[in-house]
């Protein structure tokens, strides 16, 4: 038990913050607070792919001439990294698409709260 | 009244969550299958095939731009269309629209 | 938010900060063969150094640092450098995104890997600093 809690302890905190992001994505009712929500969810994705990426005593990738490429544990695992790069910068643009979302909604509508906002939608129709 | 219920749901799936975590390897395993040089079905593993080649193949020391821009150039060349689409996307739905 | 801040310490410690950031921001881009870093953080920094500007001296004096309205072309342009990096090796015989063929003298197909990949991170750098502001400038500008 001991031993799993000291190789998973990272994994059970992230999956508390995924929780967590979900929480505000399915409970709370002010958009604004999904999208925080949303952003937590992808950090905590994001942190998970680093955290397998890892390796006891291992450096950063980026070749050192002294240790050379010949015993690949002296890198952390370079493809994490390089996913994550990508999924950063998508979370960054989605997050500018979604409060232009917002902005749009709030000048329609004149509100961002979810019940007032499905209110108005149907009164409109 | 909802909230219970998606407090409920959620710890459901943490418990679920919690089930798959305790499958995976160790973290900072160095045997782990994802860090070996061939993982347990017979195929040469990723990361490790980018660790070795990576400097001869592009004279490059770091193994990450080496990835992000010449191994998975393509997957990269969507990313910057993503970015791109993002801010025209934008630009629709924000521009003032005549009444 | 568009107009400049009164604060006399805000605009003098903005004007001094905006170069240093895009110094930090042009080594970050070069040196991503080297050390962590490359195109996309280079051109978040970059992005950043603009965007304080227009945080701090208002949308009309940071009009002087970059104008409004040339940044969604400009971001295009960057796609455009990365597809043409990678068509300029399918023309020259090779497959897309190859760099190993593009038609450059005097490298050996690791050297030209090399500036392949310095030439898509600058694309990159360019497109993803350009949408940045674009996507901000957008937003502030439709609020008016």
């Amino acid at each position: 038990m001991i031993a799993f809690v000291q190789g998973h302890y990272v994994y059970l905190l992230l999956v508390v913050l995924f929780l967590t992001g979900l929480y505000g994505m399915m409970v709370k009712r002010n958009l604004m607070k999904k999208i925080i929500g949303m952003s937590i969810l992808q950090s905590s994705v994001i942190l998970f792919y680093i955290a397998s990426g890892f390796k006891d005593g291992a450096t950063v990738p980026v070749l050192d001439p002294s240790l050379g490429v010949d015993y690949p544990d002296y890198y952390l695992n370079p493809l994490p990294h390089c996913l994550m790069l990508t999924a950063i910068v998508v979370a960054v643009v989605t997050l500018g698409v979604s409060f232009a979302l917002i902005i749009d909604m709030y000048r329609t509508y004149g509100t961002i709260e979810e019940p007032l906002l499905l209110e108005r939608m149907k009164d409109e129709e | 009244m909802r909230k219970p219920l998606c407090l409920l749901l959620l710890f459901a799936l943490g418990a679920l969550m919690a089930f798959a975590v305790s499958g995976l390897p160790p973290r900072g395993d160095a045997k782990a299958p994802s860090h070996r040089l061939v993982n347990p079905a017979g195929a040469p593993v990723a990361g490790t095939y980018y660790i070795r080649h990576a400097y001869a193949d592009a004279r490059t020391p770091n193994m990450v731009t080496v990835i992000l821009a010449d191994y998975r150039g393509f997957d990269t060349l969507g990313e910057t269309l993503v970015v791109f689409t993002g801010s025209v996307a934008v630009w629709f739905i924000l521009r003032r629209r005549k009444p | 938010m568009r107009s400049a801040s009164t604060s006399p310490i805000i605009q003098v410690a903005i004007r001094g900060l905006m170069p240093v950031i895009q110094l930090v921001g042009l080594y970050v881009f070069f040196h991503g063969h080297y050390s962590p870093g490359g195109g996309f953080q280079g051109g978040v920094l970059l992005a950043v150094s603009v965007l304080l500007g227009r945080l701090a001296l208002g949308m009309e004096m940071s009009q002087l640092v970059f104008r409004t309205g040339i940044a969604v072309g400009l971001s295009a342009v960057g796609v455009l450098v990365y597809a043409g990096t990678g068509l300029t090796a399918l023309l020259a015989g090779g497959e897309f995104l190859n760099y190993g063929y593009l038609p450059f003298p005097g490298f050996d197909p690791p050297g030209l890997r090399n500036l392949g990949i310095l030439m898509i991170e600058g694309g990159v750098t360019l497109g993803v600093m350009m949408s940045l502001i674009a996507i901000y400038d957008e937003i502030v500008e439709s609020h008016g």
